[in-house]
């Protein structure tokens, strides 16, 4: 848990693993069902040109959110 | 003997449903690589063996809870339904999160068929899955297909037929996953109040009623609220253990329920079913190489920009001949009418109501047809959701969100679309307040039926540069939009931007098939409409531009002028002496005459008593009338102008197109023109579009703010630029 950063610090080609959502409500449904709970591994793999969104890597497919939904994930490098 | 099992397809956003629909019943619906294309749930029928199978194709979901329309449309379906089967479509390259839902609708009891879709492309990444081990420890079928090739299609009908009689009759068995020391308790507890007051049980299996309330799902607790008291006795339990998790663990009684779901769907998987080889070898990854330099910093706008104007270039280009064609037709129509028709009422009703009405129309179909071809493209090929992907950043800006990107496209964002299937593909937008903003200016964009005035007015007054100024139209377009949907989002829809998580399909190319459908879907709306919605108005506003005739009177007194006049043409040509101005006389009074005429008609008098209001801003009583018969299709603007300008027509052996004929009108000047164009851009939606907005916004309030809003605001630039014109 100490090595634990909100997820906006990755830079793109960055990987990273869940901790913690702290999301509640609809964006924090909308986060889960993605499959982005505690444990699940990403990569960021680029930034929109005004640099928000961010496109994330997850296992077989790819998910883009902004920055300020990011800010409610809680990641690990790895 | 024979009998119907009623069969829903289910599945994540852009798993290939309505691809397994179209494969399985020979139907032509709309796919496309884009999350949340169906947005209603359509129907179709086949036969296996005996059986006649029902198919539902449902809009895609991730989960079943309740804040999506596709959603509750989804989860309705097969509570109220009681499909005997609901296959879920499952995109097997992303199997874990794809198996949320199925644990979802495992949970409410549905008896499953699951379909490994896209598994070409799974094979490809260097994927293999059990599918046997798979179904043993789901207890469900599995079946592998690759929906675009048909490949396992037969299989999977036939498993769902297998499945469909296993289950005839039975009880469904909704599965029962432990969700931990916390909150299983609790649920026992809630299923004990559940079934001893019978909350519900009619429609939902109580531990996922129970489950619904724990996750607070608005609309179950609604109606469990309505259906029994018992219902704030569940609430109170979901409160103690709430408060419990938030104090023991800051979480909440949501976060560990899908905690535990794909804690259950990660067991499953780890059991062998899944190996992934080369994870560099995959699609996804490719797309996300292709997404570096398409979405790059610099390179993404300009590649998009490019993109855009790729696309006026090739219609332009590639549509001119075909117009061409059903220009000459229609003109070589109207001419044979006119030499093989008597004069009188009914000719005149073939040649200016019919033939020029709708010959207006139907002339631009190669051109929309081109656009939607284009359109499709990107849609299918995944670059849209890109283009949502890099604006929502900008669209965010103006109080919308990166998914209006789509409903603005299709309303004619790239000049073409209609407003109709554009609002409705706002449904994909969360949040009812973008939503809203999005309804009310997706009207302003360069819609198919628009196109026909905009050619018009920019041929006859900016010829040369005919894609560029649409280009500049389009763009204009725009801007009023992301503009006046931020001054809306800042007065009368205030509210918080809604999340922007979106999955970028892969880069995928397109299948001729899906182009096909998707381009003659909607260029067929636009010829259906053409033929019946359009000739009905053209006729309407033909009589309403011929009748009633002018005063008796008042004809005397023109055919006594033109008497005078052919007396002395008469009398020139007798005595030798030129006639030209003569007959220039002569054709100026009929000219009067024909205009008088129209005046007098009822849309003449509608058309006059709007001037008072409409002059200031440049438009004349033949543009009023075109302007109040483009409420009911906005095609109705160019064919209610060749009416207007045909029955005003003198010499019918000229039979100078529309275009002509206003170049020679000297009402219309620059200034006036680009008036006029803004105007057209801006004023209401179409009388089908305010009905599509009132479904999407379900209320009419919203519906009626779109035609007065839009129009004063419309009003209000065309004056503008009419009286800033008249100062330079
Ligand atoms: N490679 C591959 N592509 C597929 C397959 N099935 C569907 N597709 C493509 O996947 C995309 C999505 O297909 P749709 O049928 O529109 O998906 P859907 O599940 O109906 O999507 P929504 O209506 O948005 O929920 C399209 O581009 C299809 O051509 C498949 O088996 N293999
Ligand atoms: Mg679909």
């Amino acid at each position: 848990m100490s090595n634990a950063i909100p997820m906006r610090e990755l830079k793109v080609g960055e990987k990273a693993k869940v901790v913690a959502i702290t999301a509640i409500g609809e964006l924090g449904r909308r986060i889960r069902d993605m499959g982005l709970v505690p444990g699940a591994e990403l990569e960021v793999v680029g930034r929109a040109p005004l640099q928000d969104p961010v496109a994330l890597r997850l296992t077989g497919f790819t998910l883009s959110l902004r920055n300020n939904e990011a800010d409610y994930i809680a990641v690990e490098r790895v | 003997m024979s009998k119907e099992i009623k069969v829903a397809l289910a599945g994540n956003p852009n798993s290939g449903k309505t691809t397994a629909f179209n494969a399985i019943t020979g139907a032509r619906q709309h796919v496309g690589n884009y999350p949340g294309i169906t947005v209603d749930k359509k129907e179709g029928f086949t036969k296996v063996g005996e059986n006649r199978i029902h198919l539902i194709d449902l809009p895609g979901t991730y989960s079943l809870t309740a804040y999506t329309m596709e959603e509750i449309v989804a989860r309705n379906v097969v509570a109220d339904q009681r499909p005997d089967v609901v296959i879920d479509v499952l995109n097997a390259g992303a199997l874990e999160r794809n198996l949320y839902l199925a644990i979802q609708l495992m949970e409410m009891g549905a008896p499953i068929v699951l379909a490994l879709n896209m598994m070409d492309e799974a094979n490809k990444q260097g994927m293999k899955i059990d599918i046997d081990k798979l179904a043993d420890l789901l207890n469900v079928p599995v079946v592998e297909t690759v929906a675009r090739t048909g490949e396992g299609i037969q299989e999977l009908l036939t498993e769902t037929v297998k499945c469909a009689a296993k289950n005839e009759g039975k009880k469904w068995e909704p599965l029962s996953i432990s969700y931990g020391p916390d909150l299983d308790p609790a649920l026992n507890k809630m299923v004990d109040l559940i079934e001893k007051n019978n909350l519900l049980t009619d429609r939902y299996p109580s531990r996922w009623t129970a489950l619904k309330y724990l996750e607070s799902d608005d609309e179950i607790m609604q109606l469990g609220r309505e259906a029994h008291p018992v219902s704030a006795e569940l609430e109170e339990v979901v409160k103690s253990v709430s408060k419990h998790l938030e104090s023991t663990l800051a979480t909440y009684p949501e976060a560990v329920i899908a905690d535990y779901r794909y804690g259950y769907i990660t067991s499953i998987i780890r059991q062998g079913v899944v190996t992934r080889l080369d994870a560099a070898a995959d699609r996804v990854a490719l797309s996300d190489k292709i997404d570096t330099i398409v979405t790059h910093r610099f390179l993404g706008p300009i590649i998009m920009l490019a993109v855009m104007y790729l696309i006026y270039q090739v219609t332009f280009t590639f549509s001119e001949t075909p117009v061409g064609w059903f220009e000459s037709f229609f003109g070589w129509l109207g001419e044979t009418a006119e030499a093989n028709m008597n004069d009188g009422l009914l000719k005149s009703l073939v040649i200016s109501g019919v033939i020029d009405g709708v010959g207006g129309v139907m002339g631009f179909v190669p051109l929309i047809m081109f656009m939607f071809l284009q359109i499709a493209i990107l849609e299918d090929s995944g670059y849209m959701a890109r283009v949502a992907y890099m604006l929502d950043r900008v669209f965010r800006f103006f109080g919308l969100h990166g998914c209006s990107v789509m409903p603005f496209i299709v309303s004619g964002g790239i000049a073409g679309g209609c407003a109709v299937p554009g609002v409705m593909a706002a449904r994909t937008l969360r949040s009812p307040k973008e939503k809203l903003a999005t309804l009310i200016t997706a009207p302003f964009m360069a819609c198919g039926a628009k196109l026909p005035v905009f050619l018009l007015f920019v041929g006859v007054f900016f010829e040369k540069n005919q894609a560029m100024v649409m280009f500049m139209i389009t763009m204009v377009a725009w801007a009023c939009a992301l503009i006046v949907s931020k001054i809306l989002r800042n007065t009368v829809i205030k509210g918080e931007a809604t999340p922007f998580v979106m999955e970028l399909p892969p880069y995928r190319f397109p299948t001729l098939r899906g182009l096909f459908i998707h381009t003659w879907e909607r260029t067929w709306q636009y010829i259906k409409k053409a033929g019946t919605v359009i000739l009905a108005i053209s006729i309407l506003i033909w009589a309403a531009m011929t009748f009633p005739n002018l005063p008796e009177d008042q004809v005397a007194a023109f055919d006594a002028q033109k008497t005078v006049v052919q007396e002395q043409i008469d009398a020139a040509t007798a005595s030798g002496a030129p006639v030209a101005e003569l007959e220039e006389k002569l054709l100026s009074v009929e000219n009067e005459e024909a205009e008088a005429t129209l005046k007098n008609s009822y849309a003449g008098s509608i058309g006059v008593a709007l001037e008072p209001i409409m002059s200031p801003a440049g438009f004349d009583w033949r543009t009023n009338i075109a302007l109040v018969g483009g409420f009911a299709a906005k095609e109705v603007i160019v064919s209610t102008l060749g009416t207007a300008y045909s029955l005003g027509e003198v010499d019918p052996e000229d039979a100078s197109p529309l275009a002509e004929r206003i170049a020679q009108d000297p009402n219309w000047t620059p200034a006036t023109a680009i008036a006029f164009l803004l105007f057209v851009l801006l004023y209401a939606p179409c009388f089908v579009t305010v009905v599509a907005i009132k479904q999407e916004a379900n209320s009419w309030k919203w519906a009626i703010f779109s035609v007065v809003f839009n129009t004063a605001l419309a009003y209000t630039v065309a004056v503008a630029v009419v009286q800033i014109g008249k100062l330079l």
